[in-house]
């Protein structure tokens, strides 16, 4: 048998007949040279692959070590202050009193204000570019300007909002007889809710495409009108699609620092109305870090930090999975 | 009249449909107010004084933001040089190893770290940086904005190389390249597009970000190179002198919000003809 056998699924050479090595040294040579090439390629390709797992690694890595972080550098506070932090009333870091009420108060009135100013706003972005114009210059001028949106920078935002927003929010305050300050929640808001109409509408768009062309032609085939299959076919069936996308862009807009900070008031009280000034977890902590001179007034602010990190990422989850869920479908 | 006339039913429809018509286009009347307003404040400020001086001291008219261009360029291109071989392999691991566990837990801290707000990062950064470095400084800036622009990063270089046909590869291999020339010579140049158009984005997105680097880079109001030492950006400046009550300072910053915005607004651009030339999703 001069072929090779297969023994227990390997392939034996034994039957082979015997090759005739050349052993002169430049033969050698070479064959040595040829063995360490491979043997650095094996080696290569090993480190290549060990460092792409080292890099996924140190994705996790960072998360976590944020996590820690945070909760290590607010165990202070957590162990000075107990729990009762988060719904106490006053925040006097003179006085060494601590509570973080007026700031979680702050940040969900603005968030939520801005979210219901942006809704109505964000979705007809999303069924204009999704349902009535998908193709065309003015739908594409369209989209560009509202991703534009999202690409100013927050600073720009807030200065903006400074110098010409708030004056008009203080004329209107006026008319209608609350305290003229101008900066405070209600101008926040405004800001926000501008900032977050990008996140909302752009992911609205994409799954309004996702409304099976059968089910409107079904119901444009019973004579609907266009409006009524808007309301009873894509609607529905984006349903939860569009909470995600209204989900996402609150998350961004409980983290948003810079524009909130410089048109919010920055006060530690707690707002009486949605026009008194305020304070966000964010903004508190852009403000006063670096001027917090306490060990517990710090991690006082990283505890703001720890619930703020919890918070969004429990809300992008959140958005996430029913995005996975929808477009699975 | 009935409400289920027929009439009724298209006037409905032409009232909703204008209704959605205008609240969309509203949408663009704040944008518009903003790229005007900046460009009227802004535009008179900028020359070539404005783009070479440092800030004045208040009082003094003139002065320029050269410490702040400066900066932004130096911290940018330290976060780029972190955050894009990183990503780049990351994205690569996540598209090569599609069911392992760690593949799973990758993917799910980058969804994480993508809406992890940027203030706190800025105060994760402060404990990895500054304070074992004992001051502020331009690196621990740059960590943070690399640990903005990771995400991005990674996310889009993993979903463009899903995009591509697996029998480019399976050639690739089969003539006997080694797994690491492979994914250099043929994956990453033919995602090329994508890849890049991630890193635009990424490098757009942190261009404006100031929250991060309030308390890491700090500013300055001095030109400084050196990367252990605070210094100025364009955010930052245009947030420290916006909040000040000098009118002088805020001169400078409507000069310096519009230098951002256009850089801001080219490097979008940018990304938007890479993603066309390239027929990338992003």
């Amino acid at each position: 048998m001069d072929t090779s056998s297969v023994e227990n699924g390997m392939i034996t050479r034994s039957d082979l007949p015997l090759r005739v090595i050349n052993s002169s040294p430049e033969a050698v040579a070479k064959a040595k040279k040829r063995a360490r090439l491979s043997f650095r390629q094996i080696r290569t390709e090993n480190i290549f692959n060990k460092t792409l797992i080292l890099m996924g690694l140190i994705m996790v890595i960072l998360v976590v070590g944020i996590f820690l972080t945070l909760v290590v550098q607010s165990l202070p506070s957590i162990k000075a202050l107990g729990p009762k932090y988060l719904w106490g009333k006053v925040w006097d870091p003179v006085q060494d009193i601590y509570g973080a009420w007026p700031f979680l108060l702050g940040t969900l009135l603005s968030s939520f204000l801005a979210l219901i100013i942006s809704i109505p706003f964000s979705i007809s972005v999303a069924i204009f570019l999704g349902e009535y114009h998908p193709a065309g210059w003015l739908p594409n001028l369209l989209k560009n300007a509202v991703e534009l949106i999202a690409a100013v920078p927050s600073v720009i935002f807030g200065f903006w909002g400074l110098a010409v927003l708030v004056p008009i929010v203080r004329t209107f305050e006026s008319h209608i007889g609350v305290a003229p300050v101008g900066v405070g929640i209600f101008s926040s808001s405004l800001i926000l809710a501008i900032m977050i109409i990008p996140y909302a509408a752009s992911l609205g768009r994409s799954m309004i495409n996702l409304v099976p062309s059968h089910l409107k032609e079904a119901a444009y085939g019973l004579g609907a009108t266009r409006w009524e299959v808007i309301r009873s076919v894509v609607l529905p069936y984006t349903k939860s699609g569009l909470f995600a996308g209204i989900l996402l862009s609150l998350g961004r807009a409980l983290g948003e620092t810079m524009a909130v900070t410089m048109v919010i008031g920055n006060t530690s009280l707690i707002p009486k109305n949605i026009f008194a000034p305020g304070n966000t977890m964010a903004s508190v902590i852009a403000n006063e870090f670096t001027e917090a001179d306490k060990p517990v007034y710090l991690s006082a602010l990283i505890e703001l930090g720890l619930v703020l990190f919890l918070v969004t990422v429990v809300i992008n989850m959140i958005g996430k999975k029913i995005i996975d869920r929808f477009t699975n479908d | 009249m009935n409400i289920d006339s027929v009439k009724f039913r298209l006037g409905k429809n032409r009232g909703f449909q204008i209704l959605i018509y205008v609240l969309a286009f509203a949408c663009v009347v704040p944008l518009l107010a903003i790229l005007l307003f900046i460009i009227k404040a802004g535009i008179t400020k900028i020359n070539w004084h404005f783009l070479v001086n440092i800030p004045k001291p208040v009082g003094e008219t003139g002065g320029g933001i050269a410490n702040a261009l400066v900066g932004s360029i130096i911290i940018i291109l330290v976060a780029s040089v972190i955050a894009i071989p990183i990503g780049i392999l990351a994205g690569v691991y996540l598209s090569e190893n599609r069911k392992s566990k760690l593949a799973y837990w990758t993917r799910l801290s980058t969804d994480i770290l993508q809406g992890v707000p940027s203030i706190v990062i800025g105060i994760v950064a402060y404990f990895w940086l500054v304070k074992p470095l004992r001051g502020f400084s331009a690196l621990s800036g740059s960590v943070a904005l690399a640990i903005m622009m990771l995400p991005i990063v990674v996310r889009s270089t993993e979903e463009t190389l899903k995009l591509l046909p697996p029998s480019l590869k399976e050639a690739a291999l089969a003539l006997g390249m080694p797994f690491h020339r492979v994914i250099f010579k043929v994956v990453i140049p033919v995602g090329i597009g994508g890849i890049l158009s991630g890193v635009m984005l990424s490098i757009a997105r942190i261009t404006g970000e100031t929250a991060p680097l309030l308390f890491t880079a700090f500013g300055n109001p001095y030109l400084s190179f050196k990367l252990t030492k605070p210094m100025q950006s364009l955010p930052l400046l245009i947030f420290n002198y916006a909040t000040s009550p000098y009118n002088d300072w805020h001169d400078l910053a409507w000069g310096a919000s519009l230098i951002l915005l256009v850089w801001v607004i080219f490097l979008n651009i940018f990304t938007k003809i890479i993603t066309r030339k390239w027929k990338v999703q992003l």
